[in-house]
């Protein structure tokens, strides 16, 4: 212990396990082929217990993608520059370029090998700024099956919800039947419904884990959580991942129970409402340096997991379905309606209910301040971004907006960053502590 | 007056068409935020929907609401309601278009006070035979909306009143446009803007006898300067007039547009069906569809590469609104599309205000490359 901690610390004993388990998702991909593997593309918070039902698969989501490959700009700016030459803008979503890039320059950052050629796309339409085109220029390059659904939730859209269910229902039942036929396998519910079990189980778990560094000192740092998440993004309809999330779950309950810190000097606590800039990780580090830790991000609370904001601004985990009395799934009928209604029950909220979220995180973690992140990379992402200030103002939770770009390390401007969070904790009365 | 000329009136003092529009009829007037919005269930509660547009002013005014990484567009009309100049709109509607709009709308419904605000969920998976049953119902909803809100009942008879005023409007303006193929076109593209948005502006049955007029007018009308380089302008939003007029000075006349005030807001008719509503989500479905709708497969390119050679394009300009990302995706495409037909193609990136001297000096350039390939 130096003599700024406060807390006792020590590593996480699944660390090794969740690289382990993210290194062998990306390795599967890779060798997808050879393994007889279907190998699926699409946009990572799409539902992936869908295809499921063909038999053994890999998901290759394309923001985790874009995220790891924006986190070592060697390989980022090749694929950026990539993606530019071919005429995509340097304003577009980051993860994308990153991902075109890769495709363009057929190499997979995971290997240095060829880019892995997905046998399908399969995607969700959410993000009107460009999932649904992005999955479409991977359709045209490589000549590969298309398959996108609509998603009509998660912006207060006025009208009816029931038909709204209706018409993501049916879309997926055509989802299934259009991977059916360009696979030429036949799909088998029973694999829908258990991956379905486990998509929601590892939600829930995810958002709890979350929701859990509440606790002061807080169990787990933004930065660890940056790796652990990528198992309930990319892995959550496996079992693998509920067993880990398991894992994960009751080892951050007992370094709870023992006191145990993430950042042993902690006496700031911040959160922030985006993804981080990848390339710029060390932030956090830096900041620790301060005292500060960073405790958790609202989006990958809600994206990568699920949790429940009640009408009270409270915010509590998700159940899944099956301990929560929902009719039982037992066809693909029932597994698809459940899945709605899942979905319809967690909606992301952008900008109409972000607000509200960002306040219950806020007070739930009980942060001193949010480090709210305006991200030129994802136009969907900062939508209201001012509201939210205002509303963490009003409900007394000091903030600020720092800017730059999650994937694209040329759009981050490092010591601007260190210059406004530092200028934001001096008027938190946070100051750099001394070297021990 | 001409109709050329009543329709710049409108264009230039639209709030007070609007204001006098509602003193004379009663009703109210809706804004609306892009073309996907279905004027004519609004227009058959007896209201009058216009379209929100901006002013191309330098402003700050949004900044405490909507980043400036949001197109130009959005700010740029959401800054008219902050400032007011809408103060007489009762209602503001929207129907899912792309990210960046749906900002000003949020942004309105929150900011600048309205009596009605609703955001229609407008399919973008336009391909699934799932989507033409589900706006229908989405219509339904709507139309409930608004009665409830107007305390009138949209009738049968209301519903298709209204498709055959919008009809006769879209085939009017089809019908001009069609002179365009012309050696000589009577009409210069900046003219045909102005026709486009004034029907944006306007009262349909108004516009549609102003079309009527314009027409007449048409024959034998001669645009009092040579043709020179057909071009076609195409991208997305798209109501800046004066940089159209600026580039058609420079020599070149654009024949044809593919952008939402031109063909993208007017080309497709509503088919008679037994259902009003099932008719008019049928045409939002089937219609020429904005990039974030193009999906899976491409209905978007083979529809311009048509236009295209139809009327004879020699260049296109492909205009962007900065950080449009739905546009800035089709681009690349576009301009592949367009080199392997020959027609050279020029990106410009737009804001509310234009540098217009770098454009003039890139157009002119571009001018000149197409007039040295015709010779």
């Amino acid at each position: 212990m130096t003599a700024t901690a406060r807390y006792k610390t020590k590593p996480l004993d699944c660390w090794k396990k969740a690289k382990e388990l993210v290194l062998e998702h990306y390795m599967k991909i890779a060798t997808a082929k050879e393994d007889g593997r279907l190998l699926v593309s699409g946009c990572a918070a799409s539902c992936l217990a869908l295809p499921a039902g063909l038999g053994d698969f890999v998901f290759m989501g394309g923001e985790p993608y874009g995220a790891v490959v924006a986190h070592d700009p060697s390989f980022s700016i090749p694929a950026m520059e990539a993606a530019e030459a071919r005429g995509y803008a340097r304003d577009m979503c980051g993860y994308m370029r990153n991902y075109l890039g890769s495709m363009f320059l057929d190499k997979y950052y995971f290997t240095g090998g060829p880019w892995p050629r997905a046998d399908f796309c399969f995607g969700r339409s959410f993000c009107d700024a460009g999932h649904a085109s992005w999955y479409r220029a991977v359709h045209e390059y490589e000549g590969i099956p298309y398959f996108c659904y609509d998603e009509p939730q998660g912006f207060n859209w006025s009208g009816s919800a029931e038909q709204k269910k209706e018409y993501l229902a049916g879309q997926l039942f055509d989802g299934i039947e259009w991977m059916e036929k360009v696979t030429g396998r036949t799909y088998d519910d029973e694999k829908l419904i258990e991956a379905l079990k486990n998509f929601f189980r590892t939600e829930a778990l995810w958002g709890e884990v979350c929701l859990l560094n509440a606790a002061i000192p807080a169990p787990l740092d933004l930065k660890s959580m940056l790796s652990l998440m990528p198992i309930s993004m990319l892995r959550r309809h496996e079992r693998c991942a509920v067993e880990f999330m398991e894992q994960l779950r009751d080892e951050v309950k007992d370094r709870i129970a023992n006191g145990i810190a993430a950042v042993a000097t902690e006496r700031c606590r911040l959160a922030t409402n985006a993804p981080p800039p990848w390339s710029f990780l060390k932030m956090f580090r830096y900041f620790e340096g301060y005292g500060v830790c960073f405790v958790g991000t609202l989006v990958y609370t809600v994206n990568s997991g699920e949790v429940k904001f009640l009408d009270d601004g409270t915010v509590i985990p998700a159940v899944p379905p099956e301990e929560r009395g929902w009719p039982p799934m037992k066809d693909r009928e029932s597994a698809v309606g459940t899945l709605v209604r899942w979905l319809f029950e967690h909606p992301f909220g952008f900008h109409v209910d972000w607000d509200r979220y960002l306040v219950s995180v806020a007070k739930h973690w009980k942060v001193d301040g949010m480090a709210l992140f305006l991200n030129r990379g994802c136009p969907l992402m900062n939508t209201g971004l001012q509201d939210s200030k205002r509303a963490l103002q009003e409900a007394g939770v000091p903030s600020t907006i720092y800017e730059g770009n999650f994937a694209d390390c040329r759009d981050v401007d490092e010591t601007l960053i260190i210059d406004r969070m530092e200028t934001f904790l001096e008027g938190l009365g946070i100051s750099k502590l001394p070297v021990s | 007056m001409g109709a050329i000329e009543e329709f710049e009136k409108v264009i230039a003092k639209r709030h007070q068409y609007a204001q006098d529009w509602k003193q004379k009829n009663g009703g109210k007037v809706v804004g609306w935020l892009c073309t996907y919005v279905p004027e004519e269930i609004i227009y058959a509660a007896g209201m009058l929907p216009v379209r929100i547009l901006g002013s191309h002013e330098t402003q700050d005014v949004t900044d405490a609401y909507i980043s400036s990484i949001y197109c130009p567009f959005c700010r740029d009309a959401l800054a008219q309601g902050l400032k007011g100049r809408y103060s007489y709109l009762d209602g503001i509607v929207h129907a899912r278009s792309c990210v960046h709009i749906r900002n000003t709308f949020v942004n309105w419904e929150r900011h600048v006070p309205i009596d009605f605000a609703y955001l229609m969920f407008m399919p973008a998976h336009v391909q699934s035979p799932r989507s033409k049953p589900f706006l229908t119902k989405e219509y339904g909803d709507f139309k409930e909306a608004l009665e409830k809100w107007s305390g009138k009942v949209i009738s049968r008879n209301d519903l298709v009143r209204a498709i055959v005023t919008y009809n006769t409007n879209r085939r009017l303006m089809k019908q001009i446009y069609e002179l365009r193929k012309r050696d000589n076109p009577p009409i210069t593209g900046a003219e045909a803007m102005k026709m486009v948005i004034a029907s944006q502006l306007m009262d349909k049955a108004e516009h549609n006898k102003l079309l009527g007029q314009f027409i007449k007018e048409l024959y034998g009308r001669d645009i009092g300067r040579e043709t020179s380089a057909r071009l076609m302008l195409i991208g997305s939003e798209m109501d800046d007039i004066e940089f159209v007029n600026l580039v058609e000075e420079l020599g070149a006349t654009f024949v044809i547009d593919e952008h939402c005030s031109g063909t993208r807001y007017f080309w497709d008719e509503i088919l008679p069906e037994d259902d009003p509503l099932a008719a008019i989500a049928a045409r939002y479905i089937d219609r020429i569809p904005c990039p974030p709708k193009d999906w899976p497969e491409r209905r978007r390119l083979p529809f311009i590469l048509e236009l295209a050679r139809a009327y004879n394009v020699q260049g296109v300009l492909l205009y962007q609104q900065k950080f449009c990302d739905p546009h800035e995706f089709d681009i690349p495409t576009l301009k592949q599309m367009f080199t392997e037909n020959n027609i050279p193609t020029l990106v410009l990136e737009f804001d509310a205000t234009i540098p217009w001297g770098q454009f003039r000096t890139r157009i002119e350039a571009f001018l000149e490359t197409l007039t040295f390939n015709l010779v």
